[in-house]
Order: C-alpha cells, then structure tokens, then sequence
C-alpha cells in the first residue's frame, strides 16, 4: 500500500490527467467489449461465454488487413466487420439452437467454442504471439496536458468508443430499429405476432455485440501483442462490468467500464500489489449493496 | 509306494506364478531396459503468450536429437522425444511431467517449464527419482537453494544471479557515466521476476551506491495492458528502469511505452531484450534500450554460434531464442554424458553430468560446465548492449567476466546462507 503516492497523484494535476486518461483508455476498451455481452444478455437471455473470442478475432482480423493494406482504417473496419458477419453466422447456426435451454447447457455451448476459437486462431495465424505495430501517423510525440502525458492514439480510442456509445444509445432509444430490439427483449412473442423476423433481429444484435467487441480488439491489437487466447482475462474483465452496471444496462457497462478503468489506474498508484483485488473488492460492495447492479432492473 | 498327487497348486506351479507375477509387475521396467529407444519427456509451453518460446525449444530439440540419433543415439539407444504442452501452467506441467513418466514410459524429463511451473516440475522429478534437465527457468534458487537440491535435476539455463551480476556492474557503469540516480523497476510478478529483479538492484548498488529506487511495479505474468504500469512509472519520473519482462509481455510493454515516449524519458534496461522472439516481433523496435543478450547469432562471436543460429533459420525458417540454446545445449549435455557413462540409465547419466564440461558453440570460451556442487551450467557466453532497430540488432555485446561472476556469486550464496 502506498497511500503517500496516491495523495501525491491526487494533488498534481499533471498526474490526475496522465492517470485518468489511462483509466479511459482502460475503461473504453472494456466497455466495447462489455456492451456487446450486457446487449446480447439484455435482448437475447443468453450469457455469451464466448464473448472473449470476438474481440480477439478482431484483433487478428485488423493485424491481418493491416499487413495486406498498410491502412489503419482498413485494419479497423475488418476488424469490426469481419467479428460483425462472425458473428451472425455464429448466432445463426449454433447460438440460435440453444435459446431457451438451460443455461448450463448455454455456458457448455460457449465455453466449447472459447476453446475452438482459440484452436481456430491457432491454425491459422500459428501459436505464436504477434504485434501488428503502431501506425507511423501515430507514432508521435505524446500531447503534454496540464503537463500530464497523453498519447494521440489513446485519444482516438476514447473518441471512437464515445461515438459508439452514443450512437448505441441514441440508436436503440430513439431509431425505430432500436425499439423494436427493445420490444424483442420485453416480449418476444408480441413482437414475432406483428409480423417481425424476431431471427434477423437476435442475429443482428449478436452481430452488433460480436462488432464492438472486435472492433475493441482492433483498437488494441496496436498497442498489445495478440496471441490466441487472448480474449479469456478480457472477458472476465467484461463480465465484472457487466455484472457492476447491470446485466442488460448499456449506461451500467458505460459507468461500470469506466470505474473499473479509473479504480485500475489510480489503484496502481495507491495499491499496487492489490490493483485486481480492488476490482473485485468493487464488485463484491456493489453486490451485496444493490444485488441487479448499479443500473440493473429488478426482476418482474 | 505310490505317490499320489494332492488337490491343489503343486509347488512347482506356484513358483511358476510367482515368477510370472515378478515379471508382470516388474514388465514395464524390463521392457524400459531392454527398448532399443529412449523416451525423453518434455513438458513444454506450446500455447499461450510464449508459446513462441516452447515452439522454439521443441525446434532446438529435434534439430540436435536428429544428430545424437544419428550419431548412434544415446548409448547406442536412439532418442524418440514425447512432448506435451503444459500450458504455461504449474498444476499443467506437473501433471504432464508424472504422465510422461508414468504413462508414457519416458525414461527421463527435459525442459521442466518456465520458472512458473518448473518449481512444481522438480516436485515431480524428485517424487519419481527420473532424471530431469531443466532447459527454461532462471530463478536463481531453483539450484542455488540446497533445499530445492535433489541429485537427479539439473540445469541447462542461464541463471538470473550470473545476468543480474553481469547487468548489475554494467548499468552502473552506464549510472556512473550518465548520473543516473533514481531508479524504477517493472517486472513480472512471480518467482523469477522476483528474484532477478532483487538480484540486478543488489548489483546496482553495489558498483553504484547512490543509486535510488524510486519506484516498482509488478505487473502480473502475461497482463495484457501495461497502460497503468506505464503511466504510474512516468508519474515516478526515473531516470532510468529495469525489467525483466519477456516474450509477449514485453513487446506489449514496449509497443504500450513506446506511445508515450518513454524511452525517449529514461534509460532502459530491459534484461529480456536481445532475443530474436522479442527483437523480431516488436514492430518499432526502439533505438538505445539496454539488453543482456539472450540468444543473438553474432554474440559470441564465432563461426560456431553463427553457423548453430542459421542452421535453426534454414530448418525452421525462423532464428531460434534463448530457449533454444539452452534446450540445444541440455541434448548436448545428455549425449556426452551417456557417452562419457556407456549408458543411457538416467542415475548414471546424472553422475556423469555432474562438473561435465562439452565443447559448445554458447561458451563463452567454446565450452560450458554443468558446475557439480550445484547441479547448473556456467561458462555460457554472457553481456550487455544496446539495441538498434534491426540486424544485427546488438551490434556491440559487452562480455561479462566469469572470474567476476564466480566470487560475487560464492559471495551472494554465502549471504543467503546457502553455503
């Protein structure tokens, strides 16, 4: 425990921004990640074990385009593309055969594809841990703010998970795409009565949740080495927020992503041995204070 | 008279059984004996971050069991290598080694797992009595501590007391020159990491006294973001920092710290740099960073290691790593002991191991010496330099000093009260 270090932190401005920029960026990407599993939870009653492997898939998927294009948006868009159409097809062929069943036979179904994915990834890429490499339009000087340091691709990566906040919840509480999706979780029968392909729709927010997810992936795989596997510790990160905000809850993860990035950041200052254990330690007080979650609704 | 015969088993017969059942039970040992093949078991990491690490030592394996095999194997027994992965996994590795030997009949164990699980691997090597030769881990008290002592393990691996001796004198040197005072450390948060990191300070300070450090950070083993490790390291503001991260680890750590220029703020000395696993793989390879060599085909400098390093690039078409040259060396070891012991029986191969040294294209002087009081290997070529951004990627490697290494390694052995 090192409390002068935090007080220390806590006083300097140049520090409070260094610090907090690192918990976005932690926060950010694990929001992406998240929100796909608490919109899949929310929408479809399926816990999406295999959640991990989306974002690990986009890491990939990004590296792979990278090389063959030397474009970063390229890298991006196949990276959220290509976990989009996995995606679907995921839901349409195996996912959509274990609605309603119970749910250890659901986690079974999806910790089965963790470890195929993962095998997958293995055969195609190789066993071996990769790096796709900072961009030269972003290897430059970090920005010195309030003389604390932040990097400009770490700006970026807030900036795009921002944007797909606010268009995930702009999109599903005004578009009428999103309120029928809203509809389809209230009441699924209803919704299939009124002549709506309730299949298309739990599809297409599989596809959505497997999109942000890979596109978290490809916003990490310049800055963390990819090896296969790598959406397990990324997944259970996800599930902690998931868990905090509210399972179903798209602000839960938001506020839920941030705080379990800000308590990493200055958690690492104040508490270096026991950074994981304040994560859990968060969620136990959270749990045991509000069973659903900071935003989760009580059961009907 | 007539003899008649009683009811029941004659003695003859139930000599007979006892004898059939002696031989079934003693069957697997028998066979063992007389197999023209010798299995070697070799728990290994074949998944995970440092897959890359396992990969290449299985490579560096085959391609010198190839030339044993060929030169008339081990003792005239011809070595098939039975290799499982462990997953990076103590509970994994231990269970692989027992099943290697119990199961699959593996007559003695190579490899024995990263510091994470060679640890639990020497449990099983010291439960079972088999021979093991422990290629990966360099926590110094996995052979230094006579508590972990047992007559049947070796091992065939740099040891983290003789690099942080060697890195110790040579950062201070740079310390001295460049007024570096205040110190951060960032390692991996397990045995080795530990260890080494205690080691290299101790070193430090010594040769530099006013050394300070200001600032540690212990990131867990194969944490996929450093970014909090990284800024808390900043906030510190050291003029220089250590690590002894490695594999993916530290190229995640580098491709993170490299966004924020971090080593265009500070020196670094990051043991684990110069093997081609990491120097290959890191994209924007910065300029500068301080690295003990680990496997690098231009240090030492003979005709030998060049031609070793680009023998594994024209087979497996990749350079080989640290571990590679270790386990490479480790079959070394087993050839010329069974040689030098006209058999391929584990307890005669340690025996003949013991203060065993071979001629090696890793000596620092053309040969290495698994030392007999302690059971690991010296004499290996070992230095520090710098790295540029591509081949040879550490131009200049300045060469520890054996002599040095010996007395502040007897010294440090004393004050861990381990003589």
């Amino acid at each position: 425990m090192d409390l002068d270090a935090l007080a220390g932190c806590l006083s300097s401005s140049a520090c409070l921004v260094t610090q907090t920029t690192s918990g976005l960026i932690i926060g950010m990407l694990l929001f992406l990640v998240a929100v796909g599993l608490t919109l899949i939870f929310g929408v479809l009653k399926v816990v999406n074990f295999s959640h991990g492997a989306f974002y690990m898939f986009g890491a990939y998927f990004a590296m792979t385009a990278y090389q063959l294009t030397g474009s970063f948006a390229l890298a991006m868009l196949a990276g959220a593309a290509g976990t989009a159409i996995l995606g679907l097809i995921f839901e349409r062929v195996f996912m959509s055969r274990v609605y309603g069943a119970d749910v250890l036979m659901q986690l079974l179904v999806c910790y089965a594809f963790v470890l195929i994915f993962d095998d997958v990834v293995r055969l195609i890429w190789g066993p071996e841990f990769k790096s796709m490499g900072m961009p030269s339009a972003f290897q430059v000087m970090p920005l010195f703010i309030a003389g604390g340091v932040v990097p400009p691709y770490y700006l970026l990566l807030i900036g795009v998970a921002l944007v797909a906040a606010v268009v995930l919840g702009i999109g599903l509480s005004r578009s009428r795409i999103g309120k029928v999706i809203r509809a389809a979780a209230q009441n699924p029968g209803m919704v299939s009565a009124l002549g709506i392909n309730t299949g298309l729709i739990y599809g297409g927010v599989f596809a959505l949740g497997g999109m942000l997810a890979g596109l978290a992936g490809a916003l990490a795989a310049p800055v963390r080495s990819l090896t296969p596997g790598m959406g397990f510790s990324v997944l259970i990160e996800s599930f902690i927020v998931t868990v905090i905000g509210g399972m179903g809850s798209i602000l839960g993860a938001l506020i839920g992503a941030l705080l379990l990035g800000l308590i990493r950041s200055f958690g690492s200052l104040g508490f270096p041995l026991f950074t994981e254990g304040l994560m859990y330690l968060f969620m136990v007080i959270v749990l045991v204070s509000k069973p659903t979650g900071l935003f989760g609704k009580e059961a009907a | 008279m007539t003899r008649t015969r009683t009811p029941g088993i004659s003695r003859r017969s139930t000599l007979a059984l006892m004898g059939a059942g002696a031989m079934s039970v003693a069957a697997p040992w028998v066979a063992r004996a007389q197999a023209k093949t010798i299995k070697i078991g070799m728990p290994t990491i074949l998944s995970g971050r440092v897959a890359q690490l396992g990969t290449s030592s299985r490579n560096a394996v085959m391609l010198e069991v190839e030339k044993v095999n060929a030169a008339g194997g081990l003792a005239g027994r011809q070595i098939e290598m039975v290799i499982r992965d462990s997953k990076g996994q103590p509970q994994e590795a231990a269970r692989v080694a027992r099943e290697l030997v119990n199961t699959d009949g593996c007559e003695l164990l190579l490899d024995g797992e990263a510091s994470s699980g060679s640890f639990a691997v020497h449990e099983v090597a010291r439960d079972l009595g088999v021979l093991c030769v422990h290629t990966c881990s360099e926590a110094s008290s996995l052979t230094a501590d006579p508590k972990q002592h047992i007559p049947n393990a070796f091992r065939c691996v740099r040891q983290g007391i003789h690099d942080s001796i060697v890195g110790g004198s040579y950062a201070a040197a740079i310390a001295k020159a460049k007024g570096l005072k205040k110190w951060a450390t960032c390692s991996p948060d397990y045995a080795y990491g530990r260890d080494t990191t205690g080691e290299f300070t101790l070193y430090l300070k010594r040769f530099a006294p006013d050394v300070e450090i200001i600032s540690e950070s212990w990131p867990k083993l194969f944490q996929p973001d450093y970014t909090e490790v990284v800024t808390k390291i900043l906030q510190a503001k050291p003029q220089a920092l250590y690590s002894c991260l490695w594999g993916g680890d530290l190229t995640s750590y580098i491709d993170q710290a490299n966004i924020y220029a971090m080593f265009s703020q500070m020196e670094v000395f990051a043991v684990n740099m110069a093997d081609y696993t990491a120097l290959t793989v890191v994209k924007n390879l910065p300029k500068g960073i301080h690295s003990g060599n680990r496997y690098i085909k231009t240090f030492p400098t003979t005709p030998e290691n060049a031609a070793w390093g680009d023998a594994y690039k024209a087979k497996y078409n990749e350079y080989p790593t640290n571990w590679s040259w270790q386990n490479a060396t480790a079959v070394m070891f087993l050839a010329e002991a069974a040689k030098k012991a006209n058999s391929a029986d584990g307890k005669k191969i340690a025996e003949a191991l013991k203060g065993l040294a071979i001629k090696c294209p890793f000596g620092a002087d053309g040969t290495v010496t698994m030392r007999g009081d302690d059971h690991t290997l010296v004499g290996y070529a070992i230095g520090w330099g710098t790295t540029i951004p591509q081949e040879p990627y550490v131009p200049e490697v300045k060469a520890g000093d054996w002599k040095t290494i010996f007395e502040l390694e007897a010294e440090w052995k004393k004050s861990k009260g381990y003589t």
